[in-house]
């Protein structure tokens, strides 16, 4: 059975600091959902919370409609994956995977059917007598895994599973992860500071920073439609351009430099006629290159460039002084030579806009422009 | 880390273990402090304290101790540093065989050597006498302080030599790599990269030897002669047949004691300023040195490896010797062996039984003062862990003294017991298998436990199924070196034994004493039997070549 987590005002502290000061968050059934944010941002903090290894000093988690807060961790029905998968050393792989089958004092052929139909569902049945010892990292990882699923818990807990597996085996056991959880439908929470893995696997993503949470959506709105420049900067990568904007009769025109540009999804109150100063983020494949200047762009002069094969990075630095990263498709063409004068075009309808402090989106569908 | 106190199983345990520790350990010392500013009818006096510094032939000691030990703990770094530099850089022929003949001559009681020394090197010992008839002159004896010097120094060397060892091993070879290639090579190297990375190390294991040169007794009863340290004063004021002064000698066990906490404080202080941690993922490889250099490397080995295990060799060599009376002649026989067990053959039973209840103690309570002070940390469990590790500078004979002063009345009438006995020994012996336990739970991820607990295992079973397990072979590594030191104990026990409970260290030590060197040496041959055996399954369970101590 899988369930609904509401977070309602969670304070986290150690001693007087205060690692979460007011955090609130509903996750839906079934859901995969994974806290994303810098080392430090108190994703963890918040997953042992839920798993009961850390208190709760304010506010309530539920599932469904049952208060956790005072439940020890083996009365949640949680089953919980860590970063170094805490593996039993000295039981064999199917000892481990059948230990919280025995706590439950359940039957001894039940036990045997559900382990041996676990180990099959993450395909680990041929090494079922080996030691923790002689298995590999990723075999591991699947031992962790068949032992937290075969509980058939509520939700699912993952601690930076990934992150002691080499990058190949990563991504093979991210998407076998993917597959397992889509299978047995179990309610997921996901914690990595990786943001690729994160936009794998993910149906939501939560970005955190300093305790709080940043944004929440899908892997598509976070990249595309930030909340604001921490999340803009923190998944992807971006430029970060200074510019102003001035309403006009029935559009907004951006301006970079010299360069105009006008927008349409903006929210900005229309009446408005003075400029204002924001923040523009750019990212790298959002800027068009263009060779010969017919001064309907920003001007700048590439001053290095990176040729990776399918696509190629250059340096720019543009006339207003600013240093930006672009991608182009590589061509067959020669690399511009460092030097050259180019101009760029924004795509305007990909780039999102702050308001000067960074903090709040301009885009339509985020809060309206106020000055 | 759980912030909220929850009371639950391991509270108790934490209270009912300190508890322990406070009624048998920091109760006695407190009753030995008191003691010490007390006169005969328990009127406060400083009448103790003044008798001592009224008179050379008291004060005097606390000087002698403190010579010899400056003078051990200094030779030993002296000599162990280069050994272990020497063994880990240089491929020496046979280097496994003589690590391990380091590790035994280490484990045998000191005394042992001191005797053996004396038949060596004493007025009518072996060496003197041949070189007296060969070369026609008399060599200067081995009485008084050279004699203690040379014992304790080849006896706790090999401390040293572990310590220096292991912090070695934990240099990455990267880091000399580096310097090498920053021109900074051959010695200045050593005393610019190695030294100041080892020297925590280093004084880590010259505290440990400082103690244990302070804290001993048979060497200087035996090899002193009119050399006379503090613990033998202690010894005599206490037992001894001048009058018993229980007062004076709880005194001198006062000042001892703050002297040894002192110079623990200061070790910890520098050690703290200057401590570093390192792994090495690619640690020294000893090379093969060609010529003068290579030479040199096995002479200094191969004739410390001599010296250190001599005395052992001739105690084994002279238990089969024929013996008329006191004296050795000529041929082979198992007679000494015939004779010490048929004499004081109990002593090896005795020693047996009160080991084994003594190491069944330490083990458990050492895995529970890990599992608590490790997992469990608060002020109490702090506590706690500080106490246990009192009798790395409480010297045996007086953590006898204070048990006994302690214990010699109804309802507490434990004095003369073997319940004394095995106490002593394990309230001593406990730090190592303490310390091996909390280093190996220190290893042993606590998201395993977490996973235990989540899959709805209890507090318990946790502990038992799934922590216990792992903790075992480093529980057992530390468990043998308990017994070995056990086995080889005699500061304490040579206080608190009976004819009933009198173990083979205390056997061998009065055979000494009445002169009967054969069955001494056949009941030093068993004991040093029994403790490589002990050794060689250690090295069987943990898989390694060395242990520090």
């Amino acid at each position: 059975m899988s369930v609904t987590i509401n977070f309602e005002n969670i304070i986290k502290k150690y001693g007087e600091i205060t690692v979460i000061p007011n955090l609130s968050l509903e996750i839906n059934e079934g859901e995969f959902f994974t806290l994303l944010g810098p080392s430090g941002c108190g994703k963890t903090t918040l997953l042992r919370m839920v798993a009961g290894f850390n208190t709760i000093e304010g506010g309530s988690i539920r599932f469904n409609d049952q208060e956790i807060n005072n439940l020890t961790p083996g009365k949640r029905n949680i089953g919980m994956v860590f970063q170094n998968y805490a593996i039993f050393p000295h039981m064999n792989v199917k000892q481990n995977v059948a230990f919280g089958l025995t706590n439950k004092k359940i039957p001894k052929d039940d036990i045997e059917k559900r382990v041996a139909h676990m180990l099959k569902t993450v395909q680990i049945e041929e090494y079922q007598e080996r030691m923790p010892e002689n298995l590999s990292g990723g075999q591991q990882q699947r031992v962790a895994l068949a032992r937290a699923i075969v509980m058939e818990p509520d939700v699912l807990l993952m601690d930076e599973p990934l992150s002691n597996l080499d990058a190949k085996l990563r991504v093979d056991m991210r998407n076998a992860i993917k597959e397992i959880q889509n299978d047995i439908n179990i309610t997921t929470i996901y914690v990595t500071h990786d943001q690729e893995e994160a936009m794998a696997v993910s149906d939501r993503i939560a970005i955190m920073d300093k305790g709080m949470i940043q944004q929440v959506g899908t892997p598509q709105e976070i990249y595309q439609r930030p909340d604001n420049l921490f999340v803009a900067t923190f998944i992807g990568h971006t430029n970060v351009l200074a510019g102003t904007l001035q309403a006009k009769a029935d559009m907004v025109v951006l301006q970079i430099g010299g360069y105009q540009l006008p927008l349409h999804h903006v929210a900005v109150k229309t009446s408005s006629e003075s400029l204002k100063k924001v923040q523009v983020s750019v990212r790298p494949e959002e800027f068009i290159l263009c060779e010969s200047p017919d001064n309907q762009g920003i001007k700048g002069k590439i001053a290095s460039s990176i040729f990776l094969g399918m696509n190629t990075h250059y340096f720019i630095v543009l006339e207003t002084g600013e240093k930006v990263e672009i991608v182009q498709q590589s061509t067959i063409q020669e690399i511009h030579k460092p030097g050259t004068t180019v101009q760029l075009r924004i795509n305007a309808e990909k780039i999102n806009i702050f308001r000067e402090d960074g903090k709040v989106s301009l885009m339509k569908g985020g809060s309206e422009y106020d000055s | 880390m759980t912030a909220k106190k929850r009371w639950d199983v391991w509270t108790g345990i934490t209270i009912g273990i300190f508890l322990l520790y406070v009624f048998f350990l920091l109760y006695p010392l407190l009753t030995l402090l008191g003691k010490s500013f007390m006169d005969a009818d328990g009127k406060f006096t400083l009448a103790a304290f003044e008798k001592f510094f009224s008179k050379k032939y008291y004060y005097g000691t606390i000087l002698n101790s403190l010579k010899i030990t400056v003078t051990v703990t200094t030779f030993t770094v002296l000599l162990a540093t280069p050994l272990a530099y020497i063994l880990n850089t240089v491929k020496i022929r046979f280097a496994a065989a003589i690590q391990i003949l380091i590790l035994i001559s280490s484990v045998s009681a000191p005394f042992i050597g001191a005797y053996s020394w004396i038949l060596l090197l004493g007025r009518n010992g072996v060496i003197t006498n041949f070189i007296k008839t060969v070369f026609g002159f008399q060599i200067p004896d081995i009485y008084g302080f050279k004699g203690i010097v040379l014992v304790l120094t080849l006896q706790l060397s090999p401390l040293v030599y572990m310590y220096v060892s292991g912090a070695l091993k934990s240099v990455d070879s990267s880091l000399i790599e580096a310097a090498e290639s920053m021109g900074c090579t051959g010695l200045k190297k050593m005393f610019k990269i190695i030294g100041p990375l080892i020297l925590p190390t280093i004084l880590a294991g010259g505290l440990l030897v400082f103690m244990r040169a302070l804290a001993d007794f048979g060497t200087p009863m035996l090899i002193g002669e009119g050399y006379r340290t503090v613990p033998v004063l202690i010894f005599n004021e206490f037992i001894g047949e001048m009058g018993q002064d229980d007062s004076f000698a709880a005194a001198i066990s006062v000042m001892v004691v703050l002297f040894a906490t002192t110079v623990f404080l200061i070790q910890k202080f520098i050690s703290s300023k200057k401590a570093f941690t390192m792994s090495s993922l690619r640690p020294i490889q000893a090379k093969k040195e060609k010529g003068v250099k290579g030479l040199l490397a096995h002479v200094f080995v191969y004739a410390y490896i001599i010296l250190a295990m001599l005395p052992q060799l001739y105690v084994v060599y002279t238990s089969f010797l024929n013996t008329s009376g006191k004296i050795f002649v000529k041929g082979f026989s198992f007679n000494s062996y015939q004779i010490a067990l048929s004499k004081i053959g109990d002593s090896i039973f005795n020693t047996f039984t009160l080991a084994l209840f003594s190491l069944g103690i330490i083990i458990i309570v050492a895995i529970l003062v890990a599992y608590v002070t490790i997992r469990r940390p608060s002020t109490l469990t702090n506590m706690l862990d500080m106490s246990t590790m009192f009798p790395y500078i409480v010297p045996g004979s007086i953590l006898g003294i204070a048990l006994l002063v302690t214990f010699n009345k109804r309802p507490f009438l434990l004095s003369g017991t073997a319940f004394i006995m095995i106490l002593a020994f394990a309230i001593r012996r406990l730090p190592y298998t303490i310390r091996s336990s909390s280093a190996i739970l220190h290893q042993i991820s606590i998201s395993t436990e977490e996973a235990a607990i989540s899959l709805g295992a209890s507090q318990l079973k946790t502990f038992t199924k799934v922590t216990l397990p792992a903790m075992l072979p480093g529980v057992l590594s530390g468990a043998i070196l308990s017994w070995v030191s056990i086995l080889t104990e005699l500061s304490t026990s040579i206080l608190l034994y009976t004819t009933a409970t009198r173990t083979m260290t205390i056997a061998i030590y009065s055979e000494v004493l009445r002169g009967n060197y054969g069955t001494a040496a056949a009941l030093s041959t068993i004991l040093s039997v029994i403790t490589i055996i002990s050794l060689l399954i250690f090295f069987k369970i943990t898989g390694k070549k060395e242990f520090s101590m």
